[in-house]
C-alpha cells in the first residue's frame, strides 16, 4: 500500500515535469514477437497506437521491443531501463512467473508499469492493468448457444493449448449452458491451431453421427472445423462459433454466412488500450490508474462492422 | 559383423519370425485391433481416407528422412521448410491471379514453385553439411530458425491465405480422388513404393548405407560419399515440396504455426520403423508403418474418452519408445 501511493507520487511527479519544461516522456512497450495469428494482429495494433500518439503529442517518445521467448523480453526491459532511461513501461508479459521479477524491479524505481492481458504472479505491481475478459469470453459464447438452440442439442468443443486462459473460457462456457439441454459430446484440444483442429474435427465427425453445433473457440481453429466439414459434406447440420474476431471470419458474419453465424472478440487491439491509457498519464490530469477489462462482445451481422479493421494482419 | 549376417540370413532363410522386422508391424496390427474395440466406426472408408490422407504430409517427408538418415544425416529444417515452401507458394499464386487468372496454369504455377524452392532448400542444406563441413544438426537447426521466421516475416505475422476462387479450384488435390481413393494417399503410396525400390534395387540405395555405416570405408569403395549426402538433402527437400503441394489445398493458408514440429514426427516415423539413428541401414517400408502408428495414436485418442487429452503426448511417447525397445531388444538376443 505504502509503494502504491510512492510510486503514484513518483508518477505523478514525473508527469508534471514535462508539463513545466516541455521535456519528453519515453514510453518502453515490450510484446511477445508476431508467432502467431493474434499476436499478429497485437503488433499491429501495438505500432499503430505508436505512430498515433507520436505524431499528436511532441512530448512522447516510444520504444517497442518484440521479444520471441520470456528470457529476451526481460533482457529488453532491462536494455530500456538502462538505455532509454523509460518514464514507463507497457509489459505484455511472454509469461507471468519470469517476468514478475524484472518487472517488480522496474517498478521499484518510480517507472509507471502498465501490464497487459496475462496478469503477473504478484499483485499489486502495476500502476495500470489492462485485459481481456477469459470467463466473459466463455459466457458469451455459452449464452449465444443456449439463446440459439433454446431446445439443446449435442454440440463438440475445440479447446485450446492447455492453460489458464483455456480453462477459464471452458469454466465460463460450460456455466452459460448449464440447464440449456445442451449437450458436449466431446471435448478436444486444438491447440488454437488451423491443422490440429481439422484433425480433431474430422475425428468428431466420424465418431458422432449427430452434431448440431460446434463451439470452436478461436477463429483460427474454427477455419480447421469448417473446412473439414465441408469435406465430410455435413455442412447443411451444423453451425460454428469461434472467436477472438479475425478479420475473414469478422467478414463472413457481416455476410450472414449460415454456418457462421457469430464471433465472439477478444480484441489483440487491447495494447493499444493500455498504450493510450499509459499516455494520457503523461499527457492529461485524467486519472489512469487501477484495473481496465476489456469485455468480450458478442458480433452478429448487425454491428459486424464496427469490429472489421481490413489492414490488420488478424 | 559376419557372424550377424549370416546369422540373420539363416533366420530368413528358415523362415522363422523375424521380431526385429515385424515389431513396428505387430504394433500397427495391435493399434488397429484397439481401434475396432474402441469405435466401431473406426473401420468406416471416412475415417480411413482421413488417417491415410492426414498421414501423407509426414509420411512424403519421411520417406526422405530415412534416406538422410541412412547415410548418416538428419535434417530438423522440413517442418519450417514445409511451412516457408507453403508460404511463397501462396504468393507466388496469388500474384499471378491478375495474369493468369483462375486457372490450372496458376496452380501448375505454384506447384513449380514448391518444387524448385525445395530443391533449392535441400541443396543449401546438403552442400553446408557436405562443402560446408558443419554437422547436420547444426545447419539444419540453422535454417529451421531462418525458414521458420521467414514465413512469420512473409505472413507479417499473421496468416498467408490463397484466393478462395483458387483455393477452390485447387481443394480437388486434397479432397478429391481417382476410384475413391484420395489423392494424398495415392501420391504417398507412390512415393512410398519409388522409395522402397532406390533404397533396396539401386546403387544410390546402397550407397546411402555404405555412407552412413562407414565413411571411410565408403570413400575407399569408390563411393562419392559428398555427392550420395547432397543428394540425399536435395531428395528429402524435393519431397517436403510435394508434401506442400498436397498441404496448401486442404486449408489453403500458411501461418508461422504451419508445420510446426513435423520433423519430430518423421524422425520418429523413421526410427518406429527400423531405420538406425546413427545410419547404415534404413527400411522405407518400415517408416511408412511407423507413420501410420503415430497418426492411428492420435486418431484413436480422439476417438475414444479413455485416457485424458492431456496424456496424448505421454502415450505417443511410450509407443515410440516400446516400438524402439522392442526392435532393439529382439536384436540384441538374435
Amino acid at each position: 500500500m505504502n509503494f502504491r501511493s510512492h510510486a503514484a507520487i513518483a508518477a505523478l511527479a514525473l508527469a508534471a515535469l514535462p508539463a513545466s519544461a516541455q521535456e519528453t516522456a519515453v514510453i518502453g512497450v515490450s510484446i511477445p514477437a508476431a508467432t502467431h495469428g493474434w499476436a499478429g494482429g497485437m503488433n499491429f495494433h501495438a505500432q499503430e497506437a505508436i505512430d498515433r500518439l507520436e505524431a499528436t503529442y511532441e512530448q512522447l517518445d516510444f520504444v517497442l521491443a518484440t521479444a520471441s521467448d520470456p528470457g529476451k523480453q526481460v533482457n529488453d526491459i532491462e536494455d530500456m531501463v538502462a538505455t532509454r532511461n523509460i518514464d514507463a513501461l507497457v509489459v505484455l508479459p511472454f509469461e507471468s512467473e519470469p517476468l514478475t521479477g524484472p518487472v517488480q524491479g522496474v517498478a521499484d524505481q518510480g517507472t509507471w508499469v502498465t501490464v497487459v492481458d496475462r496478469g503477473l504472479s504478484q499483485e499489486g505491481i502495476e500502476d495500470l492493468y489492462v485485459a481481456g475478459d477469459n470467463p466473459g469470453f466463455g459466457r458469451v459464447a455459452g449464452e449465444f448457444f443456449a439463446e440459439r438452440m433454446p431446445d439443446g442439442g449435442n454440440i463438440v468443443v475445440l479447446r485450446g493449448i492447455p492453460t489458464t486462459i483455456d480453462n477459464e473460457r471452458v469454466e465460463g462456457f460450460q456455466q452459460a449452458i448449464e440447464g440449456s439441454g445442451i449437450e458436449i459430446l466431446g471435448m478436444e484440444h486444438g491447440n488454437w491451431n488451423r491443422d490440429d483442429a481439422f484433425t480433431v474435427m474430422q475425428d468428431f465427425l466420424s465418431r458422432y453421427p449427430e452434431i448440431d453445433a460446434v463451439w470452436a473457440s478461436d477463429d483460427d481453429m474454427a477455419i480447421g472445423a469448417l473446412a473439414a466439414i465441408e469435406q465430410a459434406g455435413r455442412a447443411d447440420e451444423m453451425w460454428v462459433l469461434g472467436g477472438a474476431g479475425m478479420k475473414e471470419m469478422i467478414q463472413r458474419v457481416q455476410e450472414g454466412d449460415e454456418m457462421v453465424p457469430a464471433n465472439v472478440t477478444y480484441p489483440p487491439a487491447m495494447i493499444a488500450t493500455a498504450i493510450e491509457l499509459t499516455a494520457l498519464n503523461f499527457v492529461s490530469n485524467a486519472p489512469v490508474s487501477g484495473d481496465f477489462i476489456i469485455g468480450s462482445v458478442l458480433v452478429t451481422p448487425e454491428n459486424a462492422a464496427q469490429y472489421y479493421f481490413p489492414d490488420s494482419p488478424f | 559383423m559376419t557372424a550377424t549376417e549370416t546369422q540373420a540370413r539363416g533366420t530368413r532363410r528358415g523362415m522363422r519370425l523375424d521380431f526385429h522386422v515385424l515389431g513396428p508391424v505387430l504394433a500397427l496390427v495391435a493399434l488397429i485391433v484397439i481401434g475396432i474395440l474402441l469405435n466401431p466406426n473406426f473401420l468406416s472408408y471416412g475415417n480411413i481416407t482421413n488417417v491415410l490422407a492426414r498421414s501423407a504430409f509426414i509420411g512424403i517427408i519421411a520417406v526422405g528422412m530415412t534416406f538422410v538418415i541412412t547415410s548418416g544425416g538428419l535434417d530438423l529444417s522440413v517442418g519450417s521448410m514445409a511451412a516457408f515452401i507453403a508460404g511463397l507458394m501462396i504468393l507466388v499464386m496469388n500474384a499471378l491471379l491478375p495474369t493468369l487468372g483462375v486457372s490450372v496454369a496458376t496452380i501448375l504455377a505454384g506447384m513449380a514453385t514448391a518444387l524448385v524452392a525445395g530443391l533449392v532448400a535441400g541443396a543449401i542444406n546438403g552442400l553446408l553439411v557436405t562443402r560446408g563441413r558443419i554437422e547436420a544438426f547444426i545447419v539444419t537447426l540453422g535454417t529451421m530458425g531462418i525458414y521458420r521466421s521467414l514465413v512469420t516475416w512473409l505472413a507479417d505475422g499473421g496468416t498467408l491465405s490463397l484466393d478462395f476462387d483458387l483455393r477452390t479450384l485447387y481443394g480437388p488435390v486434397y479432397y478429391g480422388g481417382l476410384l475413391g481413393v484420395a489423392w494424398p494417399i495415392i501420391v504417398f503410396a507412390i512415393v512410398a513404393i519409388l522409395g522402397e525400390l532406390a533404397m533396396r534395387h539401386t546403387a544410390f540405395g546402397r550407397h546411402c548405407a555404405a555412407t552412413g555405416s562407414n565413411e571411410q570405408v565408403a570413400r575407399y569403395s569408390a563411393v562419392h560419399v559428398d555427392k550420395v549426402r547432397t543428394a540425399t538433402y536435395i531428395m528429402l527437400g524435393v519431397l517436403v515440396g510435394v508434401a506442400t503441394i498436397m498441404y496448401v489445398p486442404r486449408l489453403g493458408s500458411a501461418s508461422s504455426s504451419t508445420g510446426l514440429l513435423w520433423e519430430l514426427e518423421a524422425i520418429a516415423a523413421v526410427i518406429i520403423g527400423g531405420t538406425v539413428l546413427k545410419g547404415g541401414y534404413g527400411r522405407v517400408w518400415g517408416t511408412v508403418v511407423g507413420v501410420l502408428i503415430l497418426s492411428l495414436i492420435g486418431n484413436i485418442l480422439n476417438l475414444t474418452d479413455v485416457v485424458s487429452p492431456y496424456l496424448n503426448g505421454a502415450i505417443q511417447g511410450v509407443i515410440i519408445i516400446l516400438a524402439v525397445v522392442m526392435q532393439r531388444g529382439r536384436a540384441a538376443s538374435r
